[in-house]
């Protein structure tokens, strides 16, 4: 079975596309881990045009319902590992299967950046989390360490300083980088200890995470916090691993020319993952519909 | 007879809302429990669970953590 168009990734930018390709009877595949992307994870969204107000969770079933009323084949919870261009062409192997096809929209977003720190993986979720947004209520009264100077690491400080006992904001630049007034509110708080200059190396813990090595710039010692919650807040990375032979930038996004093509005919990549300026749902789902109409000529050019 | 459903969540979590809205669709009647509300519980469901992500779906006992659609059903028998 060889498809006209496989899409990877169903955030804004990959059901955008799916939309666009089912209206231009495309015969295709939407292969992703889930729905949604990082609008799923989002908050209060204000920003996105006709809605002067929606949810993160609201907007994702919205997509999801606009994407399905075509009856487009999907594949959920399915990572795509590795998409690469033999002759004409692009194979597709995911975690679970392989799939050929004419051409392909990566549009597999951003996720969050890890520490890359020994215990990280071990104590995922046993006391480690990168969604303060989700999981900041169940450290009531605990102790606990924020990764991140910028504004998302703010935020999840400003959230648990009404819930957790002390919070630990550790930042490895020498100042703290997020929104001047975010900074400020942060400062006031008698709840937080600030640490610049200062770098994690290791999360430690028994079943449960129950502390924090650290070490300050310049020093040899390292120090042990004892905590029992860690928030990582230190940015996102694009999911661009998968595309082989495919040039990306220095930060490893996808790079796109203003048709969302990238080198390789035939691969296009539209939101997040690309190089694109500014990463925002609607810039993400117009350059979706641009990928899929970019397919199309593209496709009608083979013929 | 119907399985008896209890969802561990928190107000601001996106998959808790996932979650619940998947079971309203689906006509599933469920309990749900605010951790963040109630210590007692979140420690019965880090118990439960293992772990202290949000949200875990109770099933007469099988525990599924996180918005894991394929699960849901198969447990559910959807």
């Amino acid at each position: 079975m060889m498809y006209d168009l496989i899409i990877i990734g169903a955030g804004p930018a990959g059901i955008t596309a799916s939309v666009y390709a089912a209206r231009k009877r495309l015969n295709f595949l939407v292969i992703t881990k889930d729905i949604g992307g990082q609008t799923a994870w989002s908050g209060d969204i204000e920003n996105y045009t006709g809605y002067q107000f929606i949810t993160g969770s609201d907007l994702t079933a919205k997509f999801e319902e606009h994407m399905r009323r075509y009856n487009v084949e999907l594949k959920e919870n399915e990572d795509v590992i590795e998409v690469e261009k033999r002759g004409d062409t692009v194979y597709v192997k995911t975690t679970k299967a392989k799939y050929k096809t004419k051409t392909a929209i990566i549009a597999s977003g951003k996720t969050s950046r890890e520490l890359g720190v020994p215990g990280e993986k071990e104590f995922k979720n046993k006391g480690l989390t990168y969604c303060a947004t989700c999981d900041a209520p169940l450290f009531l009264g605990k102790v606990v360490a924020v990764i991140g100077g910028g504004n998302s690491g703010l935020d999840a400080t400003l959230q648990l300083i009404k819930i957790a006992k002390h919070i630990y904001l550790i930042n490895i630049t020498p100042k703290l980088t997020g929104d001047p007034i975010m900074q400020e509110k942060v400062m006031e708080s008698s709840l937080v200890t600030v640490l610049n200059d200062t770098k994690v190396t290791a999360v430690v813990g028994d079943k449960m995470v129950n502390g924090i090595k650290i070490k300050k710039q310049g020093q040899d010692e390292k120090e042990l916090l004892n905590v029992q919650g860690i928030f990582v807040e230190i940015g996102l990375m694009p999911n661009s691993q998968l595309a082989k032979g495919i040039e990306k930038n220095q930060w490893g996004e996808i790079k796109v020319d203003s048709y969302n093509r990238t080198n390789i005919p035939g691969i296009f990549a539209a939101g997040d993952v690309t190089d694109v300026p500014e990463k925002q749902i609607v810039i993400a789902a117009g350059e979706g519909s641009k990928a899929a109409l970019g397919v199309f000529r593209y496709l009608n050019q083979l013929k | 007879m119907a399985k008896k459903v209890t969802i561990y969540s928190t107000p601001t979590c996106p998959f808790c809302i996932r979650t619940k809205q998947f079971l309203k669709e689906n006509n599933i009647k469920f309990e749900e429990i605010d951790v963040s509300l109630d210590e007692a519980k979140a420690e019965e469901m880090i118990k439960k669970s293992g772990q202290m992500g949000v949200p875990v779906v109770d099933i007469d006992g099988e525990i599924i953590v996180g918005f894991d659609k394929d699960r849901l059903k198969e447990t559910l028998g959807l």
